[in-house]
């Protein structure tokens, strides 16, 4: 029971220092939980996907559309159940800093993949029967205050001129992971649209969304599809949705790699705070540990007491910066709007953050605890706290 | 003299510093008694806190032999070491040594924490310990709360707790007032003569040495009279 009260009470002889290690914890696994949970929203719409969803793409670029006609050819391979046409859109909502995602769809193909996407019968009926009608998500709605029955005009850039759509359903989220700051409007919208504005580009799909009957081919139905347009003049190139998602997080990887490299800076920097502190504490009970020796206990229940003393700092530092991960989490969500569409704080987040902390407190006990095992009892004796 | 209770045979030991070689005792062949107390004066380095930390295991001779209660503690290990300090030997400081963080009472049961004994078993001896001591109405109070003196009845009791072969006492009124270091000499002397209790004491003050039954001088790490 000593054992135990001496590690409480040791750590707690210097309030102010151990009060200053704490603090700088809490900041770090604060911090440290905060950018691996960026790097988490990141990746979410990989971690949203479905297995059961193909999207075929350009196989030269995703900026290069297919034709429509493709549709039906991609709809005829077996396995395929649903295919809809779909574009990125792109437009600026009053000011191009005030973004989220915008898709042109095909209405009922695309939403009966979507089951995750919760709509009211009666409003998703409203959006079928209204060419100018759009579906917004339930975050982007309080976002910018849309209700049903607003107008949102919306700037064109990749599809030029002016458009202006009315919210006819707002949709909430199935589960955590689903984003629910994304705007939906009629893909034959922006195609009538396009045929009198600019002739040439209508009839073109940036995307077909797929929905397959069986996961387990899905491989196989991709190479179908892109088998059947080989060698014409759009090749196409189909991926399941996470494997497309991934593909495009990886063009901003470089950003996720430098977020994860400071997020185990911090950690390296805290670890180093802390195993000067110890260093510290243990330099000055020197003659305190040359003493228990010398009654008799053994080298083990010294290095015991300072890598206890260690891990309870390191631990109620890691409690409380879990702790505030999730408010301020939150708090970091709200502020950024439909940047990070879904960010939370996930269990595997917590994970490493305990992680974290029992790492921080045993290798910042490694050095003293050795030293303070390994002291000459004579040598302790005399050593000036 | 009655079986001796130290025997000390032709004891040598030198500390290395820079390459060199420093003699700090040398061919000490010394027999101590149980039931003794004996006081072991000397100059500085003279080597009589050397003498005395090899006597009570916490360091190592170079030569010759050493055996406390018939155990030649000499060949034994850092671990039996321990083991067998904190079965035979009780220790009294200059400084105390007292563990801060601890309360009186806890700090005299700390040597109690590595025997097998109860909870309820410690509270006793520690009770019977605090009150030969003197101080029953202090246990609940941490070192920074006690005079020099209290704080050194506590490393007393703390020494006696475990019922040690020997005492070892490092200049143990080396650092309290006259009136304090002569309750100290008191309460060893009592320990001495009423509980059998056998002590090796270094002091530099004569008026200690003079309540040992036996004082030992030391010159230059050679035991020179008697």
């Amino acid at each position: 029971m000593h054992f135990y009260k001496l590690i409480l009470r040791n750590s707690m002889r210097h309030k102010l220092r151990t009060g200053l290690t704490v603090l700088g914890l809490v900041v770090a696994f604060l911090s440290f939980g905060l950018l691996q949970s960026i790097v988490d929203a990141w990746y979410h719409g990989a971690e949203a996907a479905a297995p059961n969803r193909l999207i075929t793409r350009n196989a030269v670029s995703l900026t290069i559309p297919l034709p429509l006609h493709y549709r039906e050819k991609v709809r005829a391979v077996d396995g395929v159940k649903t295919v809809a046409a779909t574009n990125w859109f792109a437009g600026v909502y009053q000011d191009p800093k005030n973004f989220f995602p915008q898709f042109a769809v095909e209405p009922v193909p695309y939403f009966s993949m979507y089951p995750e996407y919760r709509l009211q019968a009666d409003e998703f009926a409203a959006f079928v029967r209204d060419r100018k009608g759009a579906v917004i998500g339930r975050k982007l709605a309080q976002t910018y205050g849309f209700k049903v029955g607003d107008t949102v005009p919306l700037k064109g850039t990749i599809f030029p001129g002016n458009w202006a759509f009315v919210v006819r359903a707002i949709y909430d989220a199935g589960d955590a992971k689903t984003d629910t700051s994304l705007f939906f409007f009629h893909w034959d919208y922006l195609n009538e649209t396009m045929k009198q504005r600019m002739p040439l580009r209508a009839s073109q799909a940036g995307i077909f969304m797929i929905e397959i009957t069986d996961v387990d081919r899905a491989a196989a139905i991709s190479e179908a599809i892109d088998k059947q347009f080989r060698n014409s003049i759009a090749e196409t190139l189909t991926e399941t949705e996470q494997a497309f998602q991934i593909g495009f997080v990886k063009q901003t990887e470089s950003i996720v790699i430098a977020i994860r490299i400071v997020s185990f800076v911090v950690i390296f920097i805290i670890l180093a705070v802390m195993a000067n502190t110890m260093a510290m504490t243990a330099r000055e009970r020197l003659r305190e540990y040359a003493m228990l020796k010398a009654l008799g206990f053994s080298p083990g229940y010294v290095a015991g007491l300072i890598f206890g003393e260690s891990l309870a700092i390191a631990a109620v530092g890691c409690a409380i910066g879990v702790g505030l991960t999730f408010p301020v989490g939150s708090w970091f969500a709200a502020q950024m709007g439909t940047l990070f569409p879904v960010f939370s704080v996930s269990g595997q987040t917590v994970v490493l953050q305990i992680v974290s902390a029992l790492a921080v407190g045993t290798i910042a006990a490694l050095l003293p605890a050795r030293r303070a095992a390994r002291v000459r009892i004579v040598e302790g004796l005399r050593a000036i706290g | 003299m009655t079986q001796p209770i130290v025997e000390i045979r032709n004891l040598s030991k030198a500390y290395h510093r820079g390459g060199q070689v420093v003699p700090v005792l040398s061919d000490i062949t010394l027999d101590i008694a149980a039931g003794e107390f004996v006081a072991l004066m000397g100059p500085s380095g003279s080597g009589k806190s050397t003498l005395l930390n090899l006597i009570a295991g916490i360091d190592k001779p170079d030569g010759g032999t050493l055996h406390v209660a018939g155990i030649d503690i000499a060949g034994l290990t850092e671990a039996q070491l321990a083991d067998w300090r904190a079965e035979h030997v009780g220790f009294i400081f200059q400084f105390y040594n007292l563990m801060p963080v601890l309360t009186a009472f806890e700090n005299i049961e700390l040597p109690l924490m590595l025997t097998h004994l109860s909870g309820a078993e410690r509270r006793e001896h520690v009770d019977a310990a605090l009150a030969m001591v003197g101080l029953s109405d202090r246990m609940e109070h941490y070192p920074s709360e006690l005079s020099g003196g209290q704080q050194q009845r506590v490393a007393i009791a703390r020494a006696i707790i475990t019922d040690p072969t020997i005492l070892v006492a490092d200049e143990p009124t080396g650092d309290l007032d006259r009136a304090s270091a002569e309750d100290i000499l008191n309460l060893m002397d009592q320990l001495n003569s009423e509980l059998g209790k056998t002590i090796v004491m270094v002091t530099h003050d004569p008026n200690a040495a003079r309540r040992a039954r036996v004082v030992r001088h030391l010159e230059k790490g050679v035991l020179t009279e008697e």
